[in-house]
């Protein structure tokens, strides 16, 4: 298990040099002096200057790739046009808000997205399938923003239920977390759906039959801990679409979290901060496939021995 | 083998339909066969002539919505057909158990090899957690596999092919069935292991009073473990008899050509082997008369025309065949 | 990482597709897809015909009648500068439409030459266009069209190019899955041994073997652009006001569907009965002819 570990830790150091190199030449795609760019219009000329000599804008382009990745370790990324504020430390006071409510929505997905893949394969072309099947659909098809808004006409606005947005109580989470969870969940049961079609038409099903093993007991101990395993990739890929989910979900509800900090920093041509964000969104994003893969190895135990 | 005592499954014109996107079709089509307490039964026939889906449908494993079957299954008394989902459940791995066909497959590659047999005693047997994984060690042992503590903490993938199979038997036995039905149990295994595996069943054969129902194409582990025959065609049983008879005078122009098909070691090469011509019938399209006729080298009129009827003689054998019933 | 995301593009693989007319025949019983099919040309009458089926020019402002609910004059109501609601939804059927289109284009013109390459020569050349897919998955979709836009600007260009380029890799995926599987069948050796030119091996056997799954890719590659079109618009850093965009109608209605909730309700109900028709489509088009994938 630990070379399979070792493999899968040594696989994201290319994805991570791919991540850098986008975003450095991200900066330099964009018209104009780089260090203009991220000094932003209003700077002085000496703070071009000194964000020239920072980042080594004045030597050859490889040695610039170095100065970025040395500041990239450093968690040196710069201070923001807009706020004068490091970066980095923007980000923290963010990150805690995008990770809560990621983790709420995909939560919720999985308690309602497994169940509904199950029950949709235990009787498949029933009544029952065809409702999973067609709201997963009209899930996936939902603009999340627009579900959003929805959700806030009705809750907030007429019954006036639930906050309408910002942060604080557990009410303030509810609706972002059910707007965010909605596309996924879909995915996720459409996924668990045909999984255990597949699982349950394998041979060892048969043979837990034969045992006389109760219908709930295959289903669950025998068919869903196998079906898991891949939906386990899934529900960790789908996280992406969780992350650009959550873009809008925190722009609709004003939660302040890293996806409305992309936004703004975007709409401001805040450079330095949007380089900053993308960066993070790329990493948490590889952090949690790492995470799924390392899961993986814990679940299936061809993984855990080979 | 007792003659004397009923016997303990009775199959009564048993028709299993399965219902695909061309049709109906019967993959099992009116069969009738007893299995005798501490009997060894051998049900051959070429692959998709039923054997299997027979076994399937006694256990009532096939999925009832793409498949439905007809007739009676008469066990202890009762017909499993009619039974309730719970009672038929209890009576599954508890007195009627399965061994399968594919090692590599039926055994579920997540739960280790004890916790396996260990599930089926504390349901049936309803033994606790500690006691359950006694005796599935227990039965590891019996199975002749080495090491049985610890190989009853291991996943299946680290099992060799023919030590699946041994746990598979383990799983199959640990709850002492009287029946037991064996699908192709050594038809995945490498030649040498399939001897051991046929020693094994033989020998825990012999030790109880169980009865088995042996499913097999391959006629050398008939004639090794089998005491009566029942050879299948297209859904159908074309002839019956015990083991000695039936390889000696085989009245089936089918069961002639299966044993004819059969390698002889003392084979000096001038002797060919027979095969027999064509194809199974698609069960889609069944011919007319006999539906073994295409294939037989001993086809009259009638065969083309009328399906044979079942034919008594010699009081322990049958077979349908218009040559049978014309002597 | 890599071999997980190269799982949908393995159960994609052209080589087990369905012949053709079995695939319309599996196609037609689908009502799924037929319903698809019918919103679908719903849509694209839409699209097509807003200037007949909406006279005047939705982006005109009329101050006197803004935000007013939905009546015989204004079928939907009007937005905050009085504009028609229903014709902003039709002409901005036109311009979702443009979108997936150009950005469905972009995706095939440069993901399915690259993928074919890739996946046909293998070697350096598909080391090195794999380690560069890689990379742009390393970022989520939706994300990486952000980070383009943050570089290119808005607009509706920018927009077809950021998301187009972002579907690009999707593209690569696919193709290069299939052309994986069918160049070891037979009848490719054999061609290969006969000395035909790799350009005729492409275009004979390998592309038309591709096409099913790319046909349905590109079915659900419409859905996606609509959707993440609408998102940018949204955002207000996709297609700028006053062209009519989906995304960018329900971005400003935000600020007054307080009291005015059908300004809010109805570009959303255009998005979403435009995409669930791709979805639809592709789902059924993948039924009948690509069984072996299920997602």
């Amino acid at each position: 298990m630990i070379h399979f570990l070792m493999k899968r830790l040594l696989s994201i150091i290319p994805v991570l040099l791919g991540i850098s190199l986008l975003l450095f030449f991200m900066l330099r795609m964009l018209p104009g002096d780089p260090a203009q760019v991220l000094a932003g219009q209003m700077a002085s000329p000496e703070d071009v200057r000194i964000i020239r000599i920072q980042m080594g804008l004045d030597q050859p382009l490889y040695i610039q790739y170095g100065v970025f990745l040395k500041r990239l370790v450093h968690l040196d990324l710069g201070v923001s046009a807009r706020t004068q504020n490091p970066v980095i430390q923007e980000i923290w006071a963010r990150l805690p808000n995008t990770i809560l409510l990621a983790l709420c929505a995909i939560t919720l997905a999985c308690l309602f997205g497994i169940p509904a893949g199950v029950v949709a394969a235990i009787r498949p072309y029933s009544w029952i399938d065809y409702l999973v099947t067609l709201a997963s659909l009209f899930g996936i098809s939902m603009p999340v923003f627009w579900l959003g808004l929805m959700l806030m006409i009705v809750f907030s606005i007429t019954l006036q239920w639930l906050p309408a947005g910002g942060i604080g109580t557990w009410k303030h989470l509810v609706l972002p977390s059910i707007t965010l969870a909605s596309f996924v969940v879909a995915f996720i049961a459409r996924m668990t759906r045909s999984c255990m079609l597949e699982v349950l038409s394998q041979d060892y099903v048969t043979t837990a039959r034969s045992k006389g093993l109760k219908e709930k007991v295959i289903i669950v101990k025998h068919a869903l801990k196998n079906a898991l395993i891949p939906i386990i990739t899934v529900v960790g890929l789908q996280f992406g679409l969780l992350l650009g989910g959550a873009v809008l979900t925190e722009t609709v509800f004003a939660w302040p979290g890293l996806g409305r900090l992309i936004v703004d920093s975007i709409l401001a041509r805040d450079y330095a901060m949007i380089q900053g964000s993308i960066l993070i969104f790329g990493l948490l994003y590889t952090l949690v496939n790492l995470l799924v893969d390392m899961t993986y190895a814990f679940v299936d135990p061809r993984v855990r021995y080979d | 083998m007792n003659r004397s005592e009923p016997p303990l499954l009775s199959v009564r014109n048993m028709i299993t339909s399965f219902h695909t996107h061309d049709g109906i079709v019967n993959a099992v089509n009116g069969i009738d066969f007893d299995i005798f307490p501490g009997e060894t039964l051998g049900l051959v026939g070429e692959s998709g002539c039923g054997k299997s889906v027979t076994a399937m449908s006694v256990l009532r494993l096939l999925n009832p919505s793409s498949a439905t079957t007809l007739g009676e299954v008469i066990f202890k008394g009762e017909n499993l057909l009619d039974m309730t989902p719970e009672k038929m459940r209890l009576i599954r791995g508890s007195e009627i158990s399965m061994i399968f066909q594919e090692p590599m497959t039926s055994l579920n590659p997540i739960l280790t090899v004890g916790e396996q047999i260990a599930e089926s005693l504390r349901l049936h047997e309803k033994l606790d957690q500690e006691k359950a994984w006694e005796k599935a060690v227990q039965m590891l042992k019996l199975v002749q596999i080495p090491s049985p503590e610890i190989r009853a903490g291991q996943y299946p993938h680290k099992l060799s092919g023919g030590m699946r199979q041994r746990a598979m038997i383990a799983m199959a036995l640990c709850c002492s069935p009287c029946l037991v039905f064996a699908d192709e149990p050594t038809t995945a295994l490498d030649v040498t292991i399939q001897a051991q595996i046929i020693r094994l069943l033989d020998h825990l054969k012999k030790g109880s009073n169980m009865s088995v129902v042996l499913i097999t194409h391959d006629l050398g582990v008939i004639a090794r473990m089998a005491a009566r025959v029942v050879v299948m065609y297209a859904g159908k049983v074309v002839e019956e008899a015990p083991v000695v008879p039936l390889f000696h005078d085989p009245r089936h122009p089918y069961t002639r050509g299966l044993l004819n098909s059969i390698p002889v070691l003392k084979n000096d090469g001038q002797t060919r082997l027979t095969e027999i011509p064509g194809i199974v019938p698609n069960l889609l399209h069944m011919p007319e008369g006999c539906s073994f006729h295409p294939r037989c080298s001993r086809v009259m009129d009638i065969c083309t025309k009328k399906s044979p009827p079942m034919v008594h003689f010699m009081e322990n054998r049958r077979a349908a065949c218009w040559l049978v019933s014309d002597e | 990482m890599t071999d997980r995301k190269n799982v949908d593009t393995d159960q994609n693989s052209g080589d087990n597709t369905v012949s053709g007319s079995r695939g319309w025949a599996k196609l037609k019983r689908n009502r799924a897809a037929l319903a698809g099919g019918i919103l679908l040309l719903i849509y694209l009458l839409c699209a097509l015909g807003a200037p007949v089926l909406f006279r005047g020019d939705p982006s005109a402002p009329d101050l006197m009648n803004s935000l007013s609910p939905p009546s015989g004059a204004y079928f939907l109501g009007t937005d905050e500068l009085g504009r028609s609601i229903l014709g902003r939804i039709l002409y901005g059927a036109r311009v979702s439409l443009l979108i997936a289109v150009g950005v469905v284009g972009v995706g095939l013109v440069i993901g399915v030459p690259v993928g074919l390459v890739s996946g046909y020569y293998g070697g350096k050349t598909d080391f090195i266009i794999q380690r560069f897919t890689d990379m742009m998955l390393a970022f989520p979709g939706f994300l990486l069209a952000l980070a383009l836009v943050a570089i290119l600007g808005v607009g509706l260009k920018n927009t077809v190019i950021s998301i187009g380029i972002s579907m690009i890799p999707l593209y690569i995926r696919l193709v290069r899955g299939c052309v994986l599987t069918v160049k070891e069948e037979v009848y490719v050796e054999a061609a290969r041994a006969c000395g035909t030119r790799d350009l005729n091996i492409i275009r004979h056997h390998i592309l038309p073997n591709v096409l099913a799954p790319i046909i349905i890719q590109t079915s659900l590659g419409m859905g996606t652009a609509i959707l993440f079109a609408a998102g940018l618009g949204f955002l207000g850093i996709g297609v700028q006001p006053p062209t009519p965009e989906w995304g960018s109608m329900l971005g400003s209605a935000r600020a007054y569907m307080m009291g005015k909730p059908h300004v809010a309700t109805f570009p959303g109900i255009a998005i979403f009965l435009a995409v669930l028709s791709f979805n639809l489509l592709g789902d059924g088009l993948r039924d009948a002819f690509d069984p072996r994938s299920r997602i």
